[in-house]
């Protein structure tokens, strides 16, 4: 039979089957697209309203100067030293016993105990911040003072279950083969962990740790109750109260002034801005991390 | 060998990482207990085969499953041992009982004894690390340490029980001379390891398993991912290897056991069918299930 000739094969009939299949395909392809807009819209919008009405308020002076209850001067110079300090503190908590509890759940728990482990890491991760900072308040400031050292142990709790779990997804993405080779040339399984599998893994895993640090420079509920009245200087001595960027970003918003809302518009800048390099560290370290993993496997 | 079982005991911690074998003419580390150390004897006389693995009535589980079933096979020193049989049939797993590396699976467990001369390597006192720095392994695929220099990965183990610098550096381009790639990769140690091409790479994770100066060597389906160039330095490599230590390789292509092994083993379905030297089981088997599986009739 010659081409195009004959009759059409049923299939390449235009049925009303077929269209109503291509209509839903269109119509889902364009509302996930809509939603992908959406998202980085809210990002753009955010970031994008932050800088227009921060960037004005953004000097050397602003950056290096004491906070103030009143007046165009003033900046959050203090703020930020007191938010370095709350956060390292927090860090140097959280991430060594993050890593231990991924090294745990990945290397050496059992199936029952690591899923059990992981499921209570999740749990934490999802209860609201705002409850770790009225636990830590009861704990330790209740009665007390407020102290640098409980801000950073809450933000420490904050940071725990991010940084375990984390670490626990790279680790369990070093290849069986690769720990094997450890075991079976005589390493113990702790000795093969510290010298092959962490190694390994340890660019995935700061990318982790990071990307904690960044949640908890912005968390803002549990400082308000820990860390929240302190004088407009420099604060070093995380056994007092430290000034901090989000608390100052909520007092200078409440400020009656509107030069006050505009410098708590330029710390939240400075805010958005640190997060925003530590993601893309963070993000240039888990590539690297990628690409070892995958020449590995 | 006369010499007591508990030698591999590990009641002693110093011994935990270096169970004296008398005969054993050159421990990984110089012992603590004898200060200044025996003189070094010269590698030739220091590593020749004379250890003999013997299984008997091994069985190894996963589970419920029965992968290996009263199993009773010697390796002898001075030769290769080649294990052929169909995918699935335990061959893997029975290797992997003798250097302990299956209970490393969860689930999985073993029964039955496996004896490095006179000592049973399950024993209950045997220290596991011990036993794997006696009985090397080779993968079925080249697992370099993906983050450590080619010297490094020869190094490993050396370091992992605390040899010293200079003895490591020695030991190192022993090894590699050894697993033939010394001239291949002279000049640029330090050089990553996953730099290097899949045979070589396989040669690395042999260096790095000889470099310990195992008794016996267990190699896993070595050449299964290599091309047949690679896999042909690898034979030849595991002919030179056989008079320095005790070989058992796992492989599932029949004419590379008819290349490399003095004995050949036939397991199927966890069981050991035949053992017997190479030629008699290629050309003249005692079992009909051999001769269907060595001329191709199934698997």
């Amino acid at each position: 039979m010659e081409a195009g000739q004959g009759p059409i094969h049923p299939l390449l009939v235009q049925s009303a089957n077929l269209r109503r299949r291509r209509a839903v395909n269109r119509a889902m392809e364009i509302s996930a697209w809509v939603a992908a807009i959406l998202a980085v819209g809210v990002l753009a919008l955010v970031v994008g309203s932050v800088a227009v009405k921060g960037i004005s308020s953004i000097s050397i002076d602003f950056l290096t100067s004491n906070t103030t209850n009143f007046g165009p001067g003033g900046g959050i110079g203090n703020a930020i030293v007191g938010t370095g300090i709350l956060v390292g503190v927090a860090t140097l908590m959280a991430v060594p016993v993050g890593i231990l509890v991924a090294i745990y759940t990945s290397e050496f728990a059992g199936p029952r105990s690591g899923f059990a482990i992981r499921y209570a890491l999740d749990i934490l991760a999802g209860v609201p911040t705002i409850v770790i900072g009225v636990f830590i308040f009861g704990l330790l400031v209740y009665g007390h003072q407020q102290t640098g050292y409980a801000a950073s142990i809450a933000l420490a709790i904050v940071m725990l279950p991010l940084v375990a779990r984390s670490c626990h997804e790279v680790l369990t993405l070093v290849p069986e083969t690769v720990k094997e080779a450890g075991l079976a040339l005589g390493a113990s399984r702790w000795r093969t962990t510290l010298s092959v599998v962490v190694p390994t893994a340890l660019s995935g895993m700061i990318t982790g740790a990071l990307l904690a640090v960044a949640r908890a420079a912005g968390e803002t509920a549990p400082l308000l109750l820990l860390s929240s009245i302190f004088p407009d200087l420099v604060q070093t001595d995380p056994s007092t109260a430290l000034p901090n960027i989000p608390v100052t970003i909520f007092r200078y918003s409440e400020a009656p002034e509107p030069a006050k809302h505009a410098q708590a518009w330029g710390a939240a800048l400075v805010l958005i801005l640190f997060v925003l390099a530590i993601s893309v560290v963070a993000r240039a370290l888990s590539a690297r991390s990628r690409r070892r993993l995958g020449a590995a496997r | 060998m006369n010499y007591e079982p508990s030698e591999l005991n590990v009641a002693d911690p110093e011994e935990r990482t270096t169970p004296r074998i008398p005969g054993r003419a050159e421990s990984p580390t110089p012992s603590p207990a004898s200060p200044g150390g025996a003189e070094r004897t010269s590698r030739v006389e220091a590593l020749h085969a004379t250890r003999r693995v013997r299984l008997e009535r091994l069985n190894a589980y996963y589970g419920d499953n029965h992968a290996v079933r009263d199993l009773d096979l010697t390796f002898e020193p001075g030769h290769v041992t080649a294990i052929i049989g169909p995918s699935g049939c335990g061959k893997s797993t029975m290797v992997r009982c003798v250097n302990r590396m299956h209970e490393e699976i969860p689930g999985a467990r073993s029964e039955g004894r496996v004896l490095l001369d006179d000592v049973d390597l399950h024993g209950a006192r045997v220290d596991v690390v011990a036993v794997r720095r006696l009985v090397g392994m080779v993968f079925q695929k080249a697992n370099p340490f993906p983050t450590m220099s080619i010297f490094d990965n020869v190094a490993a183990g050396l370091r992992f029980v605390g040899t010293s610098r200079d003895e490591v550096t020695d030991r190192v381009s022993a090894a590699l001379e050894d697993a033939g790639l010394w001239s291949e990769v002279q000049g640029r140690l330090s050089n990553p390891g996953m730099s290097l091409s899949g045979g070589q790479q396989q040669r690395l994770c042999i260096a790095r398993a000889l470099a310990v100066e195992p008794e016996v060597l267990l190699m896993d389906e070595p050449c299964s991912a290599l091309d047949p160039v690679a896999t042909l330095k690898i034979e030849e490599l595991i002919g030179q290897l056989k008079e320095k230590v005790t070989i058992a390789v796992v492989t599932h292509n029949m004419q590379q056991a008819g290349r490399v092994a003095d004995t050949t083993a036939f397991m199927l379905d966890g069981e050991l069918v035949e053992v017997g030297p190479t030629d008699k089981m290629f050309t003249n088997p005692d079992d009909d299930r051999t001769e269907q599986y060595v001329t191709g009739k199934f698997g």
